[in-house]
């Protein structure tokens, strides 16, 4: 028996195959892989001397468990019955059964991408997506169930649509001027993605290593403003710490098991870590959802000062990976790549915490939250419950929108709610005022 | 649950050095063992059906240690995961079962006659007795690795197998999936339920995909004997009742558990075993018997005397809490139960059981009369 590596035509490693030397594929009843007359076969051993573009040989399973494809894909299909997330409700019997002998180079399979919508059926507050990238080639490899979900999430987003990307925040009208009587903070955030690394999900201890070397060599180049430090998760003092937690910075291993189930959390908090500027208003997380997540924040309602900075940090950063000869990941149809579908396009989510307690009493608060193309969400981040009227409230959109386009619905919406909740308070009513769906 | 994906072609770009875990902070049995030449002799191998030592070790890297129990940090997705994987497994057996060597022997003796006593513990004090093990069916991959498919066909074989017990095992099967809120009230209030594990011991592993899909309990009428399907292991099987009578549980456990296995044999589906490590388990900890024989009992006195860990060494038992193995203890009631499972057998394990405790309520009445127990410690058995 020896292990035997199948290449594509364009010579990526398919997958591998345990075959008798005599060439016959060893199973107990033979896998249907419907590529399978296009691709070459080549011997592991060989392929270790010529170092592809992947590198070594894989001697692993291609599959995550090589006895799955001698069950049906009948038998394997999880049960959805009681599920209500994005996968659910595409992910049919027949769609399984073509994509579960698929991989990406990486590795990444089906099962994958959809183990945390099979483990978390639903969520009290929010449609939750239910599945995740392991890398790049994820949205493309599994595109037959991507796309789909893409659409069904990102408002009837198609295949052949274009996303623009614009973070020019001189483009950006007002926002400098949220009542701060009513809005307690203003906050930017989005994720960004280390090209030829694989994502949260699925990167290796050394594939995580290196993308937190990385950015500590782009973030350590930041100056003015935007200089700052880093605080690496696995060795922070408990001085630093207790601080960190005070400025509301800093994040913990999650606990939410939309997160936990798509195996983000390996090997915490190796290579896990914080870099915040000086003055505390823009800060990057490494390896938390994402490869980066990169934040601007201050108290008050200047949503413009927020934005200003976040435009300028992020194309920074970008362009010190560039001068290092790495990317991030992008694409002119789904704009940034990132883990979760429900993130790609901008991965722009603006927000500002403020104080709702009779509008969100309003028999059409969610009604203006939609037309305001807006979305709320508990002070604690994406799956908490409000706590005192104080809500966090941001933009609904993330694909097929540009980012000043977003910032900008957020900043028109909040001034909007803000005179409600005045009218509200002062009895009066806010008929007059509804929007239009924007 | 966080759960090993670690099925990543492009580890090995990175060197050893760059993939090791960062084990500086952690007490456990992997990492004690686990050094970076031993990760870089076995990273790249893995077992036919695809377990890598990155799944074996996964557990025990997103655990460091626990406050009461020193952890083994590792576990197997199948047979072959104790052979591919010997170089870690060897010396974390041989550390975990008291100097288990490779080349040693392993005992099964399933016959409750050879129990001395046990029917007389004092119930003022044993408040109920206790015996589980585990079964893993030949030819289907272990909980952290098995897929939907294989899960499914182990719910199926041990419904059917089951099903065919009667007299006194005769019971019935309740699929957690489909299970009325009536059934789940009932089973609570029994103490039969298992839900999906929180402890994250058992969730980095991977043991909890896919839940509740192909897990369920099953019980007899008389509610003396159940089964857990699909939860830590393929198979738990645990015979208990209120009192003392250990005698008695050991007694329903052996004759109901030779009774499944010889239904399985019947089917051609054997239970994973072998003359050096007994019976293959999920978690080495287990292999061997797999056996857990225990009693939860009233210890307020003894278990505040400053030998009673001494004691427990001794005796060759260990004390968990009333809520399973990382709990603590409630209002002085400990869960007391036998610390081997390797190069002992059945009989033995419960034996020890079943004198220990009678030795500590012996104690814990002289306590009670403010009597010294200096002359009922016991020799290390």
């Amino acid at each position: 028996m020896s292990q035997w590596v199948i290449f594509d035509l364009f010579g990526f490693p398919y997958r591998t195959v345990l075959m008798k030397t005599n060439g016959r594929r060893y199973c107990q009843k033979p896998f249907k892989c419907e590529e399978l007359e296009r691709l070459v076969v080549k011997k592991s051993d060989n392929y270790v001397r010529q170092r592809g573009k992947y590198g070594a040989a894989m001697p692993f399973g291609n599959t995550h468990n090589q006895m799955k494809m001698n069950y049906s894909s009948d038998q394997e299909y999880p049960d959805l019955s009681k599920h209500n997330n994005h996968m659910a409700k595409i992910l049919t019997p027949a769609m399984y059964e073509r994509l579960r002998s698929k991989q990406t180079p990486s590795g990444f399979t089906l099962d994958d991408v959809i183990q945390t919508g099979v483990d978390n059926p639903g969520h009290p507050f929010i449609m939750t997506v239910g599945c995740v990238a392991g890398d790049e080639e994820t949205y493309e490899v599994f595109k037959e169930l991507l796309d789909p979900v893409i659409e069904d999430r990102h408002g009837g987003y198609k295949p052949a649509d274009k996303h623009k990307t614009d973070l020019n925040p001189d483009n950006l009208k007002g926002g400098d001027d949220l009542d701060p009587n009513y809005v307690l903070s203003s906050r930017v955030r989005t994720g960004r993605s280390i090209r030829g690394f694989c994502l949260p999900p699925h990167c290796s201890r050394g594939e995580r290593r290196m993308v937190e070397k990385l950015s500590n060599e782009a973030l350590d180049s930041l100056t003015g403003d935007l200089k700052g430090k880093y605080y690496a998760l696995k060795n922070m003092t408990d001085a630093e710490q207790q601080q960190l937690i005070d400025d509301h910075f800093l994040f913990d291993k999650p606990v939410s098991p939309l997160l936990l189930a798509s195996g983000m959390a390996r090997d915490w908090p190796d290579a896990r870590g914080i870099w915040h500027n000086d003055n505390k208003t823009f800060l990057v997380w490494v390896n938390e959802e994402d490869h980066l997540r990169v934040i601007s924040m201050q108290k008050g309602g200047n949503m413009k000062e927020v934005f200003n900075r976040f435009c300028t940090g992020l194309t920074k950063i970008e362009s010190l990976f560039k001068e290092k000869g790495h990317e991030f990941m992008w694409n002119e149809h789904l704009g940034y790549v990132l883990t979760c579908p429900s993130n790609l396009g901008t991965g722009l989510r603006a927000g500002v915490h403020m104080k709702l307690p009779n509008m969100s009493k309003h028999a059409k608060f969610e009604e203006v939250l939609k037309r305001l193309r807006l979305q709320k969400r508990g002070t604690g981040g994406v799956d908490t419950a409000a706590v005192g009227g104080v809500f966090d409230i941001s933009n609904a959109d993330r694909l097929g929108f540009s980012e000043v386009e977003l910032v900008q619905m957020v900043v028109d919406g909040v001034k909007l709610l803000t005179e409600m909740e005045k009218r509200l308070e002062k009895g009066q009513s806010i008929d007059d005022l509804m929007p239009a769906q924007k | 649950m966080p759960f090993g994906n670690t099925h990543n072609n492009f580890k090995l770009n990175y060197s050893v050095e760059e993939e090791f875990p960062d084990l500086s902070k952690h007490n456990n049995h992997m990492a004690k063992i686990l050094t970076k030449e031993l990760y870089g002799k076995m990273r790249d191998k893995q077992t036919p059906t695809g377990f890598t030592l990155d799944d074996v070790i996964q557990t025990g890297v997103d655990n460091p240690g626990h406050p009461f129990i020193m952890t083994v940090g590792c576990v197997a997705g199948d047979e072959e995961s104790y052979e591919v994987f010997k170089d870690l497994f060897d010396p974390v057996i041989s550390d975990r079962h008291g100097g288990y060597k490779p080349t040693d022997k392993h005992k099964t003796d399933l016959n409750f006659e050879n129990l001395k006593g046990g029917d007389d513990l004092d119930p003022n004090y044993v408040l109920s007795s206790r015996v589980r093990t585990g079964r893993s069916i030949k030819g289907y991959s272990l909980p952290p690795h098995n897929s939907r498919g294989e899960r499914r066909c182990i719910e199926k074989l041990a419904v059917e197998a089951l099903a065919s017990l009667d007299g006194e095992f005769k019971g019935k099967y309740y699929p957690l999936r489909s299970m009325t809120d009536a059934e789940q009230e009932q089973l609570i209030s029994d103490h039969f339920l298992f839900d999906k594990p929180v402890s994250p011991l058992l969730t980095c592993a991977g043991m909890a995909r896919d839940w509740p899909d192909g897990r369920g309990i099953w019980h007899n009428d008389n509610k003396t004997f159940l089964v857990w399907v699909n939860e830590e292991d393929h198979l738990r099987v645990i015979s208990m009742q209120k009192g003392g009578n250990m005698r008695e549980v050991f007694r329903r456990f052996c004759v109901g558990l030779q009774k499944i296995e010889e239904i399985f044999k019947k089917h051609n589906h054997g239970f994973m075993w072998n003359e050096h490590l007994g019976y293959i388990l999920t978690c080495p900890s287990n292999l061997g018997t797999g056996l857990r024989g225990g009693v939860h009992v009233k210890l307020p006195k003894l278990s505040t005397h400053p030998k009673f860990e001494e004691i427990l060494t001794r005796l060759r038992l260990q004390k968990r809490g009333t809520g399973g193995v990382d709990t603590a203890s409630v209002g002085g009631v400990f869960d007391i139960s036998n610390a081997d499972r390797l190069g002992s057998s059945e009989v033995d394990q419960v034996q020890l059981v079943v004198d220990g405790v009678k030795l500590m309520v012996e104690m814990e009445k002289k306590l009670e009369k403010g009597e010294a127990i200096d002359s009922m410690i016991p020799a290390q058995k």
